[in-house]
């Protein structure tokens, strides 16, 4: 099971929680049962053609999977999930 | 530097029929500028239907203010009250703003073009043009109940925010980049904030302030404040436009971080014309960048989405954002107008450094050299063009940075005919006069 942190902007759609844990082997999976588990979280972090929104981070251990196989990027058991809004700025 | 405002515009602001609440009528609240939702004021900074940035919602038709009006009020960026999201200049906070536009001419010769104004914004409390934002940000506070201020800073703007914090009589916590000049974080420390240095990139800084803003409540002026934040940048375009006798220049140069000042540039232009304190043309926007952090750049010359830099390979600091997140408006900028963005190599920002100080009076940090080296760049590329009129923005002071200017120097001691260094001398004319002559 992964664990994946929610943010506050979707926890309305996750009847509160900040934590859930989920079965998955790629970070797709994960966000694919995420959004099957809570359906209210699907219009704020997938595209109506299914990809991820633009505008939510997805971070594997602290690294943004950008930087490792995107969508792809395999995750066990150890791994936290953390998803974000795309915001950075100096 | 702590400061009670006194100035006219605060006193002729603060009117008593002022609403208690930011939001008024010439003030909506939010809106996603993603999808366009409207979302209501408050500590919100993301669309709760699809994660978009939230900005200000001005009803620019019911705003009504003129150029007398503005000419009447003291100094400072409260001056443009009526485009700013706050009720009323704020009793307390730094005075920040109103800087010289300078006329270059030594460094337009250097740099090829034909007419420059440097917008110097090193001049500001912390001398960075950071205080501009941190005041916007800061003067909602009270009214959302923050008690602490913090921000995720490449370096300008934990100054920025520490001070402002101070003025206020806020705690103040400032999360850097361990790699951050030391000067920066003696600067941050000196107004009594929390300095906290993280082991890693500013994008990594940027997601750890994410989760303490989501969880403790805290207000980050540049996470869930940004809103308001980065509204005081526009304040940089009502001082250009007003300072040129209420008209825009053919070209604007500015550095490029997270792309939230260029866009809020072009954003202050559009709101001055609809407002009709000025008369709407096109202005070319260069966008300045290091080469060694230059998504944004890499995204224009490619016609491509803005990729993220993983590691930052450049001496400027403060532009070191791999992961922009005002990069896609950035380029809708860029689309609307025939601009650029230059990627600058840390050699030619050294030397930029050193060219603008010694042929203009003015030292500027790193981001100011690769914005000056921006101007000669995109004057190459045939962006400027013969006659124009170009404002760069110099936007924080070199003595934050003092090393930069060395940058690829060969250090010699001063001669008679050298300029630099010279060696300890004792106190009597003869030994000056032969170190002198020889």
């Amino acid at each position: 099971m992964t664990a994946i942190r929610i943010p506050p902007v979707l926890r309305a759609s996750t009847d509160g929680a900040k934590h859930v844990t989920i079965e998955g082997s790629t970070v797709r999976e994960v966000i694919d049962r995420l959004v099957a588990a809570y359906p209210g979280t699907a219009g704020q972090l997938r595209t109506p053609d299914g990809e991820l929104n633009r505008f939510v981070n997805v971070f594997v251990n602290g690294t943004d999977v950008r930087h490792l196989q995107a969508l792809d990027t395999p995750v066990g058991d150890r791994d936290e999930v953390v998803l974000l809004p795309a915001m950075a700025g100096g | 530097m702590t400061t009670e405002l006194v100035e006219p515009n605060a006193t002729a602001a603060r009117d008593a029929d002022a609403p208690a609440s930011a939001a008024t009528n010439r003030i909506r609240g939010f809106v996603c500028r993603n999808c366009g939702r409207p979302e209501a004021f408050g500590l919100a900074y993301v669309c709760s239907a699809c994660f978009g940035p939230l900005e200000i919602d001005y009803d620019l038709a019911s705003i009504s203010i003129d150029r007398a009006t503005i000419a009447a009020r003291g100094p400072a960026i409260w001056r443009y009250l009526e485009l700013l999201p706050v009720d009323a200049p704020p009793a307390r906070g730094l005075v920040v703003g109103s800087s010289p536009l300078l006329q270059a001419d030594r460094l337009a010769d250097r740099l090829g073009v034909d007419r420059l104004l440097l917008k110097d914004d090193t001049r500001n409390p912390t001398l960075s043009f950071k205080d501009r934002a941190v005041a916007v940000a800061a003067a909602n506070a009270p009214r959302l109940g923050i008690t602490t201020l913090a921000c995720a800073s490449t370096g300008n703007l934990a100054a920025a925010t520490a001070a402002t914090a101070a003025a206020i009589g806020l705690p103040s916590f400032v999360f850097v980049p361990s790699t951050v000049e030391p000067g920066k974080i003696r600067h941050a420390l000196a107004y009594g904030a929390t300095v906290v240095p993280i082991d890693g990139t500013y994008d990594d800084v940027n997601r750890l302030c994410i989760e303490v803003a989501d969880e403790l409540g805290w207000g980050f002026v540049n996470v869930n404040l940004r809103p308001y934040y980065a509204e005081g940048s526009k304040t940089l375009a009502f001082e250009i436009a007003e300072q040129l006798g209420w008209r825009t220049p053919d070209v604007i140069v500015a550095p490029i971080a997270s792309g939230a000042l260029f866009t809020k540039l072009a954003k202050g232009f559009r709101e001055l014309a609809a407002v009709g304190l000025i008369e709407e043309r096109p202005v070319r926007f260069v966008g300045a960048q290091a080469a060694g952090c230059s998504p944004v750049a890499r995204a224009w010359a490619s016609g491509g989405e803005v990729e993220p830099i993983r590691t930052p390979d450049t001496f400027v600091h403060s532009l070191a954002i791999g992961s922009p997140a005002d990069g896609r408006y950035v380029i809708e900028v860029l689309d609307s107008n025939e601009g650029s963005v230059e990627a600058v190599s840390d050699d030619e920002t050294a030397q930029a450094i050193r060219d603008t100080a010694r042929l203009e009076g003015v030292f500027v940090e790193p981001a100011g050299g690769v914005t000056v080296a921006a101007v000669s760049a995109a004057r190459r590329r045939g962006v400027i063009r013969d006659g124009d009129e170009v404002v760069a923005l110099v936007t924080g002071n070199g003595l934050k940075t003092p090393d930069a200017f060395e940058h690829g120097l060969d250090v010699a001691p001063a001669t008679g005919n050298r300029p630099g260094l010279a060696p300890v001398l004792p106190p009597n004319f003869s030994s000056f006069e032969r170190w002198l002559q020889a």
